[in-house]
């Protein structure tokens, strides 16, 4: 195709198909484009009159301001550290939810699967209303009936930072293992047989048929996945973040991420400056780990690369 | 020996599985009870499996005071039904002419959509140009826009739908037959492509029904509130829950609307409403859905 001349005559046959693609391609401007040349508003002092491109320059001061406060130190490590906890707990937990899923003859299994993924199509508004349901002070579940049982005092669960960690492992665990575990599963069921029966009749066991025989077979397939989360590493799930704690000021330290910070500099706190500072800070930063880790998912399988 | 070693991992695995699946399940059980349960016995013995005593009035108080739940559940059903029509028209439009062979500037086009899954402004610049450029602040247009209604991935997805399951030989015949091209898009690839357009439909449907970031990013309480989607709303209440007696035309004072909420069954009365729809039609789009995601694989 690059050798053929695109000559007039050519487009104007096109014509109808380029017109089809206005509404399209006008979405993606608006949506997408439009938006993109607004990163300097980072480098400017905002103000609401002027706009974006009027507005006076500033340099890097909204930069220094940012990276002299703590707070870009505590988004990125929460950011970055959720993450890290998030791609370790969630692979691992998908793995072995896939592997059971594929080796179980029961008829149950239809039944679990379909129950494990419905939490990933619940809105996570309504999950931290869930989540809400235990965790309430005063009509919670685990205040009412699991610690008053044990004789323990209620606790303050939307005060407390040291609880959160483990709580929105948890909660992203159960909101995405479900759904995780389907590529596995997919890939699974799609390993021929006959290694598997030619195992059997020289006598592995069940755990060697998985470690010797499954694991390696999915090795691709891990790492693959593993590589696409980790270009992802510098975007968080807002509403993981933001909802689920209940926008909880207390929680702060251990809730803030990059996504967070941004939204309320933007629409809670009306600080544009700072707020653009950490968008523009994930945007080069994001962008730059997700070619990166398509490179590397090249390097390992090309066919699944991105480009 | 080794029937006896399969048996054991069976038993196991049905246990495990036993146990996540009532995992995924259960929060969803005290919601549902929580909701049917007297607002007075919630306050006293808190959230519980089973209604400790049964009472509808949390239903009752939703469906009496005032119409701002029935309103969001309406402006809900909208925005999904519109969203999920307008994505699938400006998607499949997009993505049918990239998949044609031979069309100048296709490999430039296919760029300018897949750069967008690499790069954005982020949400400041995508704020500022909606809300000062295209002023959709407190509109419709603020829900149904920004972000949701088309998306790179779904266009790629597509478009190599169109690659591998519409021959080009059949869009040649019909243009020697003297077909349009638009007539070849409609009446051709569109009918051939209808198990992509399913599962995109049901992946932007459920995006919208379930989304509340617009809401909170492009509506503000004051003067966008008749917005409200449904998860708009679950939002404000958990807030406020006084939001709900504010908007109550039949009560006179906001204080005697105030004491007068059955606040701890009322919220999970409304949850269940806003999850509800998800759950009835998910036994019938499940296995789609898993298609969905497994086809993920797939690329242009």
């Amino acid at each position: 195709m690059a050798n053929e001349k695109v000559t007039f005559k050519k487009v104007k046959k096109y014509v109808p198909l380029y017109v089809m693609m206005i509404p399209g391609l006008l979405y993606l401007i608006i949506n997408n484009y439009m938006p993109m040349p607004g990163l300097v508003i980072a480098f400017k002092t905002y103000s609401a009159k002027k706009g974006i491109y009027g507005s006076p320059w500033c340099g890097f001061a909204n930069f220094k301001y940012l990276f002299a406060t703590s707070d870009a130190w505590v988004i990125t490590r929460n950011t970055i550290l959720y993450n890290v906890a998030f791609i370790l707990i969630n692979t691992v937990l998908s793995i072995l939810v896939a592997i059971i899923l594929s080796e179980l003859t029961s008829r149950l299994k239809k039944f679990y699967q379909s129950a494990i993924l419905l939490p990933h199509l619940i809105s996570t508004v309504i999950i931290a209303y869930l989540v809400y349901g235990f965790l309430c002070v005063d009509t919670g579940f685990v205040n009412t009936s699991i610690l008053a049982a044990m004789g323990k005092d209620p606790v303050m669960w939307y005060t407390e930072t040291k609880y959160w960690p483990f709580i929105l492992i948890f909660v992203s665990a159960w909101k995405s293992v479900g759904y995780n575990c389907i590529v596995y599963l997919a890939t699974i069921l799609g390993f021929d047989r006959a290694y598997y029966e030619a195992a059997t009749i020289d006598g592995c066991t069940k755990i060697q048929q998985i470690t010797k025989i499954t694991l390696p077979m999915l090795k691709p397939t891990i790492i693959m996945l593993t590589l696409m989360a980790v270009g992802r590493i510098f975007y968080s799930d807002f509403g993981l973040f933001y909802q689920v704690p209940m926008n909880s000021g207390s929680l702060y330290p251990v809730t803030q991420t990059i996504d967070t910070y941004v939204f309320r500099g933007l629409l809670q706190l009306g600080n544009v400056s700072m707020s653009s500072a950490a968008g523009v800070y994930q945007s080069l930063v994001g962008f730059v780990l997700v070619l990166g880790a398509n490179l590397a998912v090249r390097k390992v399988d090309p066919e699944s690369a991105l480009f | 020996m080794r029937t006896k070693e399969e048996r054991i991992f069976q038993i196991i695995g049905n246990i495990l599985m036993m146990l996540a699946a009532l995992a995924a399940i259960i929060p969803l059980v005290l919601l549902v009870s929580s909701s049917f349960t007297e607002n007075n016995a919630l306050i006293k013995y808190g959230y519980r499996f089973f209604p400790t005593v049964f009472s509808t009035e949390a239903y009752s108080y939703v469906f009496s005071t005032g119409n701002s739940v029935l309103r969001a559940y309406f402006v809900s059903f909208l925005l999904t039904a519109v969203g999920t029509v307008v994505s699938l028209i400006i998607t499949t439009m997009l993505a049918y002419p990239l998949a044609r062979q031979g069309m100048p500037f296709r490999g430039v086009l296919t760029f300018l959509v897949f750069f967008t899954m690499l790069f954005n402004g982020g949400l400041v610049p995508t704020y500022i140009n909606y809300t000062n450029v295209f002023h959709i602040k407190n509109t419709f247009w603020a829900i149904l826009i920004p972000g949701l209604l088309m998306n790179a991935y779904n266009v790629l997805l597509t478009k190599s739908y169109f690659v591998t399951g519409v021959p080009s030989e059949i869009l040649e015949a019909a243009s020697i037959d003297g077909a349009s091209e638009f007539k070849t898009f409609v009446s051709i690839a569109l009918p051939m492509a209808k198990p992509i357009i399913a599962t995109i439909g049901m992946f932007v449907g459920i995006a919208y029904w379930n989304d509340w970031n617009n809401g909170i990013v492009y509506l503000t309480s004051t003067g966008g509130s008749q917005w409200y989607s449904i998860q708009s709303l679950l939002y404000q209440m958990m807030n406020n829950i006084q939001y709900l007696a504010q908007n109550a035309e039949n009560i006179s004072t906001a204080q005697e609307g105030l004491a007068s909420i059955p606040a701890a069954s009322v919220r999970m009365a409304m949850a269940v409403m806003g999850v509800l729809p998800i759950v009835v039609i998910y036994p019938f789009i499940q296995n789609n859905f898993v298609k969905g995601i497994t086809l993920g694989g797939v690329k242009g």
